[in-house]
Formats: C-alpha cells, sequence, structure tokens
C-alpha cells in the first residue's frame, strides 16, 4: 500500500487546522436506469467553520447530497470544491483521509478495540506510534470517554450513546477541517440523544469544523445549525438562511409545514433569557437562571402555573421576573428585530 | 472369521506402535497440506465472488456439486492421472474441502454488516485494506467453522485415499480388508478406524482452541 505524499489540495486541506470552504456547484446525480434524478443541480457554498444542518423528509435525496462530497457516491456532474480546490480530481481513498465522516449505525469496527478505531486513520496517514496514542488520549477525553477504562474496550461493551462519542472521536482522529454527519444521534434515546448534542456545540465552539449535518429532525436542526438547508424532492432547497429567519419567515408552504406547529415555542429556544425586558421581581415566584432560553422561562410558567418568574443571575441573585406578557413582548421584538435588518 | 481377542489386540498394538503412530502422522499431514491449499483457493474464491449474485450462485453450487461425487469413485478417476500417493490424495481432499470453506467465506463476508463496511471506506482505506483489514477479520470465525467442517470431512476421505496407495491410517483399514479371515484383519480394522475417529476427535477440539485465539475478543457473543 504506497502512501502517495499529499499533492496541492491535500496538503492545503491537511494543513487546514480549523474549517475550510465548501463550495458545491450544479452537482448532480443519476443513478443508473432511473429517469429522474436523486440530487438535481444542487448549489451551496459554506462559509470555514460554519455548521450547516441538511434537513428535509426521508428519500429526499440529502443523506446523497452529503455522501457526494467524500464521494462514497459519485456525482454524475457538478463540481466539488473544497478550500477552493476540485476534490473530484483526486484519489477518493486520500481525499477522506482528511474528511471526518459519522453515520448514524456509527459503524465501528467490532473486531478493533475502541483506541484502535479511533487510530485508523492515523495509521493510514502513517503517523508515528507516540503521536497516535497522545491523540487517542486526547480525543478520548474531549469526547467524555475515560480512556482508561475504554481504551481497551470493544464497541459491543459500550452503550449506544458511548459507541456514538467513539465514532465521533474516530471522525476527529486526524484532525479533519471538515466533518460529514448522517443523522449521528438519530438512532439513541431523546435523553442521551439531547446530551449528545449539548456536548457537541460545545465541542464544536472549541474546533470550529466545516460541518454538514444531516437529519430528518427540525427541532435539531434548530438547535445545533448556524444555517439550516431545507430540502425537498431530488434535493432542491426550498430555503437556506439561519434559524430564526426560517422560523420567522418560511420561505414557502412546504417550509412552513416541515416547521410544524408551534414555530413561535421553537424560536423561544432560540432567545436567551437575557434578551428580554424584566419586570420588577416578584416576591414568592419561582426563580430560573439567566443562562436559560425564554422556552425554558416560558416553560416554568406552565408548569408551576405562577404568574411570573423571577430570573437570578449566575450568583444567584434576583434580577427581575418574567411574565406571559413579557415574553411574547421579547418575541415580537425578536421578530420586528429580524424585518428591519 | 476370526473372533476378537484383547490379549490379541494388546499384543497387537505393542508390536506396531510406531507404525500406526507414523501412519497417524502422515494422515495428519496430508489433511493439513489439503487444508492450507483449500482455504488459499476457497477463501480466495469466496472472496472474488461474495458480492456478485450469479458468480456466486454458480460458486457455490458446483461446490456442492462436486461433493456429492463418491470419494472413492474420485480417487478411481484421478488416480490414472495422477498416478498413486499423494498426489491424488491431496487433488481429492482439496477438492472435497472447498466447498464448506467457499460457502462459509461467502457467508461470513456477507455478514459483515453494510455500516461497517461505509466506515471503513470513509475513513479512506483502499479495496484491499478494506478486505484485510476489515473484512476478513469479522468473517474469519465463520470462516474458520467451514475450515473446521472441512478438516472432519477430509480425515474422514483420507482413510479411504488408501485404495490408491494414499498415506495415513486407512492403509490399515484397507490391510484389514483385504486380509480378512487372518488372525488381525479385525485388528488393523480396528486400530486404523478407532484411530481416525480419536484423530477426528482431537484435531475438532484443536479447532476450538485456534478459533479461540485468532479471533478479536470484539467479535465473542
Amino acid at each position: 500500500m504506497s502512501e502517495s505524499t499529499p499533492t496541492g489540495i491535500l496538503s492545503t486541506i491537511a494543513g487546514a487546522a480549523r474549517g475550510v470552504s465548501l463550495e458545491l456547484e450544479s452537482v448532480r446525480k443519476t443513478y443508473d436506469g432511473q429517469a429522474s434524478a436523486a440530487v438535481d443541480d444542487f448549489t451551496m457554498r459554506i462559509e470555514p467553520g460554519e455548521l450547516v444542518m441538511l434537513v428535509g423528509p426521508s428519500g429526499c435525496g440529502k443523506t446523497t447530497t452529503m455522501k457526494m462530497i467524500n464521494r462514497i457516491i459519485e456525482p454524475t456532474s457538478g463540481s466539488i470544491r473544497l478550500a477552493g480546490e476540485d476534490i473530484l480530481s483526486i484519489d477518493p481513498d486520500q481525499l477522506r483521509r482528511h474528511i471526518g465522516y459519522v453515520i448514524q449505525q456509527i459503524g465501528l469496527f467490532p473486531h478493533r478495540t475502541i483506541a484502535q478505531n479511533i487510530a485508523t486513520v492515523p495509521k493510514l496517514l502513517g503517523w508515528s506510534k507516540g503521536k497516535i496514542a497522545s491523540r487517542i488520549e486526547e480525543l478520548m477525553t474531549t469526547v467524555e470517554l475515560d480512556p482508561g477504562v475504554f481504551a481497551n474496550r470493544y464497541p459491543r461493551q459500550l452503550s449506544g450513546g458511548q459507541q456514538q462519542r467513539a465514532g465521533v472521536a474516530r471522525a476527529l482522529a486526524a484532525d479533519p477541517p471538515v466533518m460529514l454527519m448522517d443523522e449521528p444521534f438519530g438512532a439513541t434515546d431523546p435523553i442521551t440523544r439531547e446530551k449528545l448534542q449539548a456536548e457537541f456545540l460545545r465541542l464544536q465552539a472549541v474546533i470550529g469544523k466545516t460541518i454538514i449535518f444531516v437529519t430528518h429532525d427540525f427541532d435539531e436542526a434548530i438547535r445545533l445549525g448556524d444555517r439550516i438547508a431545507v430540502l425537498s424532492d431530488r434535493s432542491h432547497i426550498e430555503q437556506f438562511d439561519t434559524p430564526a429567519n426560517i422560523l420567522a419567515n418560511p420561505a414557502n408552504e412546504y417550509v412552513e409545514s416541515f416547521i410544524g406547529l408551534g414555530a413561535a415555542l421553537k424560536r423561544l429556544v432560540l432567545i436567551p433569557i437575557s434578551r428580554a425586558h424584566y419586570d420588577k421581581e416578584v416576591p414568592g415566584a419561582p426563580s430560573i437562571e439567566v443562562s436559560g432560553s425564554l422556552r425554558d422561562a416560558l416553560d416554568l410558567l406552565v408548569l408551576t402555573g405562577a404568574s411570573a418568574v423571577n430570573v437570578c443571575d449566575e450568583k444567584g441573585r434576583t434580577v427581575g421576573s418574567l411574565s406571559h406578557a413579557t415574553v411574547s413582548g421579547a418575541l415580537r421584538a425578536e421578530r420586528q428585530d429580524e424585518e428591519s435588518v | 472369521m476370526s473372533g476378537f481377542d484383547i490379549g490379541r489386540l494388546v499384543n497387537f498394538l505393542s508390536q506396531r506402535w510406531e507404525t500406526i503412530l507414523s501412519l497417524t502422522g502422515q494422515h495428519i499431514a496430508v489433511v493439513a497440506i489439503s487444508l492450507v491449499i483449500a482455504m488459499v483457493f476457497g477463501i480466495g474464491l469466496g472472496i472474488v465472488v461474495w458480492n456478485k449474485p450469479v458468480s456466486r450462485s454458480v460458486t457455490v453450487t458446483a461446490a456442492a456439486i462436486a461433493i456429492t461425487i463418491p470419494s472413492l469413485a474420485l480417487l478411481a478417476i484421478l488416480s490414472p492421472i495422477l498416478g498413486l500417493g499423494w498426489g491424488p490424495t491431496v487433488v481429492a481432499l482439496v477438492f472435497y474441502s472447498l466447498l464448506p470453506i467457499i460457502r462459509n467465506t461467502v457467508v461470513g463476508f456477507r455478514e459483515v454488516p453494510r455500516d461497517v463496511l461505509e466506515a471503513a471506506r470513509g475513513t479512506g482505506m483502499s479495496a484491499t485494506q478494506v478486505i484485510f483489514s476489515t473484512q476478513l477479520p469479522i468473517a474469519w470465525p465463520v470462516i474458520l467453522a467451514g475450515v473446521r467442517v472441512a478438516a472432519q470431512l477430509t480425515i474422514g476421505i483420507a482413510a479411504i485415499a488408501a485404495y490408491v496407495a494414499g498415506p495415513g491410517l486407512g492403509q490399515y483399514i484397507f490391510l484389514g480388508l483385504s486380509s480378512l479371515g487372518s488372525v488381525n484383519a479385525l485388528n488393523y480394522a480396528l486400530v486404523g478406524t478407532v484411530a481416525v475417529v480419536i484423530l477426528a476427535l482431537l484435531v475438532d477440539g484443536a479447532f476450538v482452541l485456534i478459533t479461540r485465539y485468532t479471533t478479536s475478543e470484539g467479535l465473542r457473543v
């Protein structure tokens, strides 16, 4: 197995510590023997370090679109550029060593320990043993798997959530500037999923990768995405915007139907409590920390039946209170801000 | 025909134990050589055809038909071409070993989860690297189960190869058959047969250990 030295683009990608830009232009995929394209004329530009969610119903071509970026599926026509350079001209195996890949079923190698799984790409890239060992330790700590406990365990000895963390660690092993994630949290239970999502956001804030994240769960898209592309049949982009803008101004009925009921509630998730104008403290009312979202505040209002909740800062001092009226006032203000932009 | 006499059997064993050991050694050798050759061809063929529906059914069906040919008939066909002794024996044993090995290679490769294969490709392994670092190790316990069946099969068939002057314990069995009525006829047949059975049991036990030590701990159920 000869290791050809990375040429031009590969060294550009390999040298990028943080994310790089990713452009898809008029990308099309038509499967043999099928009349209509699975992905038709898909064009998108993704900024370095951006987390873009592709969301759409099953069979809409979102996964196919994503898999063309690491050429697990070969595009029929169009061009894909990483850091401005065409990836269709280079060896797919070499390319994939520089693109992190996480799939829903995880696909850990069952016959290899967690440490060996994580070492896969560094080994392919010919890293030294010492460098691989320290990288494994670092990554396992990052994804909150204690190396002392889990390094020598096999995948079957881990829970679903732990396996998914190991899968993310394996994808991050060689520090690729781009990550492709295909419904990575789709198979986990709701509690684990929420935890993994929160960890993932924290991780992304540190590593700043360019990430394409495929999901059919719109709430997940809102929670995680910098921008969301809502896709319909044949991977047609119905709207490509920030979560707040999509919720406030859905482009058409299709997007509206995808948002579903409760758009206002979903928007509240995105607005921190600190954005609201507080009323005066109400003695005896339940209290909530300022670090939460307006959705959390409303939740507490509904749950307790109180007319107001007190907001307290990090030190536990009460800084004011929120009522139903102030929550909806904040939502209206947010909307006007967006419309005036 | 003379009856069974335990004293005569003990006497028989004490006089011929060196020959018996040497025949057992030959028996093991011819089976081992054949299995190694059959593994190279069988696993190789299995890897080539496992994901090609037409070639796969042709190969497995051909091997399944081949195994129905009576071993005595096959040896009779082989000996005019290959002569007597080790040649036709090894060829016949390889022939009968192929079916279980090919079939289990195909089954083992098909049982490798698709997501694991996709993940392997996604990490940037070449097709060859995927075969040797992912598919083969994961399919290994299943393949080895096929080799184990082949070993049992060939230990039995190797005894029949004495018909074409093949090596091994079959020589005693045939000696017993051809000298029916003589004093030691029963002893020859009995010792040959019992030794084959014991050998089969020991080899089967050995395979349990081989499987245990060559299969990743992560694949044990």
